[in-house]
């Protein structure tokens, strides 16, 4: 039996894969609230002795990453009425294999980081393999919704790596950065409403009045 | 003591001008609030705060430079705000103070941090208050350009975040990203780490500086922002990134990284440089026009570093001169476009009759932001340029003249041909109002007088910081 921090380090694998595998935006929304569970039980399997520091940053991933933002976003959707993402740059397949190559790199970089603190060694590769599982996301899809779980993908990713830092990194400062992550969804939020009632869709692709040529 | 206050008064202030629903109140919360952070600064110069929050913020140099920046040019943009808003604001102007103010409580935290972690904190919030005021005109095209603006700043600042962590790993002693510890220990450094955050950091404080070629959101979102949040985010915001650049720079070469950092910050610099050059010829819009100017110029920054030497000393001085030209164009800009309704140079001609003030800001500023004698940027350029061919960089010297030249043709055409050409049916001449012009015309007395004279304070301060950057002073 794998030690716990493992199997959720592994379930976070998992949810990007089902983010990338989906065409429904209801489930894209759900599989980053149970990323945003797993991510909050994580600070507690890594560092067995609680403190109240880890306790703290694991609710209150729980409370934002797993229901607040969740629920904001499922609104979103309510609101615009859009359930698939239809047409995305790249193919539900590709981008699969893709998400196989991040997570394949990742264990290669991660081979060459020298992370003495970090408590498994899962952490390293699974935040990075998370970071570009985001950004595929954010780059690959034309819903301007699933651009915004994108970019919570990747933010988690990085909240994966600082878990290995998480004794460096205060408390006030994280609560600081979970703060932050959630007004940045929440305005993105609301600009996704706005270019809904403005342009009838969410397709990020209508937005090209603006260039240069 | 100080310290906080400059944080939490315009945080406060923030609040309290969203609760107000009287617009002339608002205002005096501006106003107020403004006027006591520049009073407050001033007293920094000649009376040190103790630094705070066991080390977390501190005042040195480099944050003293880019904090008195901020706060002058914010209180200038706060009157300029009051007028704005007073005439033809489509919006009750609620949010529009708050966001102001709230931008002005993360610049100073951003500023005031010797802690990296809480410096990111700061930053991200400089990018969330300013995102609503881009989208002040509720069009299509104002919601496109805050989108943009959004995604590829949260993009970068995430790796930012990445980068401070992996800073973090790095880090075997002493207080976890503290800066005085991180410099003190900087020996100790691992040095894979710390290449990888130094990469991540430039990547995404890059980001938000607007360095070619992570620049994409830049011309768009000053193109549709008003014009005085185009001049925060131009001269501000981009500091406040640069100052993030500046603080992993200290660690870098204190850890004698600089083999590594100044190639990447030379590439960079041209290229953004060139970008800049390529994208101004047959610009027509001057707030893009600008845009790419603000390109331009954060190109020149980066350049600074890596030339080291007295480049870093060129980069300091240069950081500042151009946040002050940059808020003094822009206010100009949104004149021309409060009074004509438009800042294309096909539609708006005839500016230096239209608009007598205005018009003038508007040749002096050319002369200003293209870095001509005798204004700030001018004396800066120049030190760059010295920089660069005492430094063994003669080919950096000549393609930055060459480059530097084009941009010079590509802002003027555009801008002259508005200011002189007739226009088909005259119109008499705006009487502009005095808050609307008192801003760009202190931020053009300024720029001219740091052309002629950099007062014995401000050159210490600079010398400070240079050395602070493993640079030089003249």
């Amino acid at each position: 039996m794998p030690p716990l921090h493992d199997l959720l380090l592994l379930g976070v694998i998992l949810t990007n894969f089902w983010v990338l595998g989906t065409t429904r935006l209801s489930a894209t929304i759900r599989a980053t609230a149970v990323q945003g569970l797993l991510l909050g039980m994580l600070p507690l399997a890594l560092h067995p002795a609680w403190s109240l520091h880890t306790i703290g940053l694991g609710l209150g991933t729980i409370l934002i990453k797993a229901m607040v933002i969740p629920m904001f976003l499922s609104r979103a959707i309510r609101e615009a009425s859009v359930r698939r993402e239809i047409e995305p740059l790249i193919g539900f397949t590709a981008s699969l294999c893709l998400g196989a190559v991040a997570v394949a790199l990742s264990f290669g970089i991660a081979q060459r980081l020298p992370l003495p603190e970090a408590n498994s060694g899962l952490v390293v590769p699974v935040a990075l393999a998370t970071v570009i599982v985001g950004l595929l996301v954010l780059t690959t899809r034309n819903k301007a919704l699933t651009q915004v779980v994108g970019y919570l993908i990747l933010e988690n990713g990085i909240y994966v790596f600082g878990l290995s830092q998480v004794e460096r990194v205060p408390f006030l400062v994280e609560l600081g950065v979970l703060l932050d992550i959630f007004v940045g969804v929440f305005i993105m939020g609301i600009v996704v409403f706005h270019i809904n009632r403005e342009f009838d869709s969410i397709d990020s692709t209508r937005l090209t009045a603006l260039r240069d040529e | 003591m100080t310290l906080f206050v400059l944080i939490l008064l315009p945080a406060g202030a923030a609040l309290l001008a969203y609760a107000q629903r009287s617009a002339p109140l608002r205002s005096v919360w501006l106003i107020g609030a403004a006027a006591v952070h520049l009073a407050l600064v001033g007293r920094l110069w000649w009376h040190p705060a103790e630094s705070a929050l066991g080390g977390w913020l501190a005042v040195d140099a480099l944050g003293m430079i880019v904090l008195t920046l901020v706060s002058v040019l914010f209180f200038l943009v706060a009157l300029y705000a009051v007028e704005f808003l007073r005439s033809g604001t489509p919006r009750g102007g609620r949010g529009f103070v708050a966001c102001l103010l709230g931008f002005l409580a993360a610049a100073s935290l951003v500023a005031l941090s010797h802690h990296l972690a809480l410096l990111w904190v700061g930053m991200e919030t400089t990018t969330l208050a300013l995102a609503p005021l881009v989208y002040h005109r509720h069009d299509a095209r104002s919601l496109e350009a805050v989108w943009k603006y959004l995604v590829l700043s949260s993009v970068g600042i995430g790796l930012a975040l990445l980068g401070t962590f992996f800073l973090a790993a790095s880090q075997t002693v002493g207080r976890p990203l503290v800066m005085e510890d991180l410099i003190a220990h900087a020996g100790s450094l691992q040095p894979g780490l710390l290449r990888g955050a130094f990469v991540f950091l430039l990547v995404g404080y890059g980001t938000k500086m607007g360095l070619a070629p992570l620049h994409a959101w830049k011309p768009d979102t000053y193109g549709e922002a008003p014009g005085l949040v185009g001049g925060l985010m131009a001269g501000a915001l981009t500091s406040c990134a640069f100052l993030g650049l500046l603080r992993i720079t200290q660690v870098s070469m204190a850890a004698g990284l600089a083999p590594f950092i100044q190639p990447l910050f030379l590439g960079f610099g041209i290229l953004s440089l060139l970008v800049a050059a390529a994208f101004m010829i047959g610009q027509l819009d001057l707030k893009r026009l600008l845009a790419y100017s603000s390109v331009e110029h954060m190109g020149l920054l980066v350049l600074g570093l890596g030339l080291g030497g007295l480049g870093a000393y060129g980069s300091v001085l240069h950081a500042f001169n151009n946040g002050l030209t940059k808020g003094l164009m822009f206010l100009a800009v949104s004149n021309v476009a409060v009074a004509t309704g438009s800042t294309q140079a096909g539609t708006a001609r005839g500016l230096l009759r239209r608009l007598p003030v205005s018009g003038v800001l508007l040749l002096v500023g050319l002369f200003a932001v293209t870095g001509s004698p005798p204004f700030g940027l001018f004396v800066s350029e120049f030190t760059l340029l010295r920089a660069a061919i005492g430094g063994g960089h003669p080919w950096i010297a000549v393609s930055m003249v060459a480059l530097l030249a084009i941009i010079f043709v590509g802002m003027a055409r555009p801008l002259l041909g508005m200011l002189f050409d007739p226009e088909t049916n005259p119109e008499p001449p705006v009487r502009e109002p005095l808050l609307l012009v008192a801003g760009p015309v202190a931020l053009a007395v300024v720029v001219l007088v740091l052309g002629v004279y950099i007062p014995g304070p401000l050159q210490r301060l600079l010398g400070q910081a240079a050395r602070a950057l493993g640079g030089l002073a003249p």
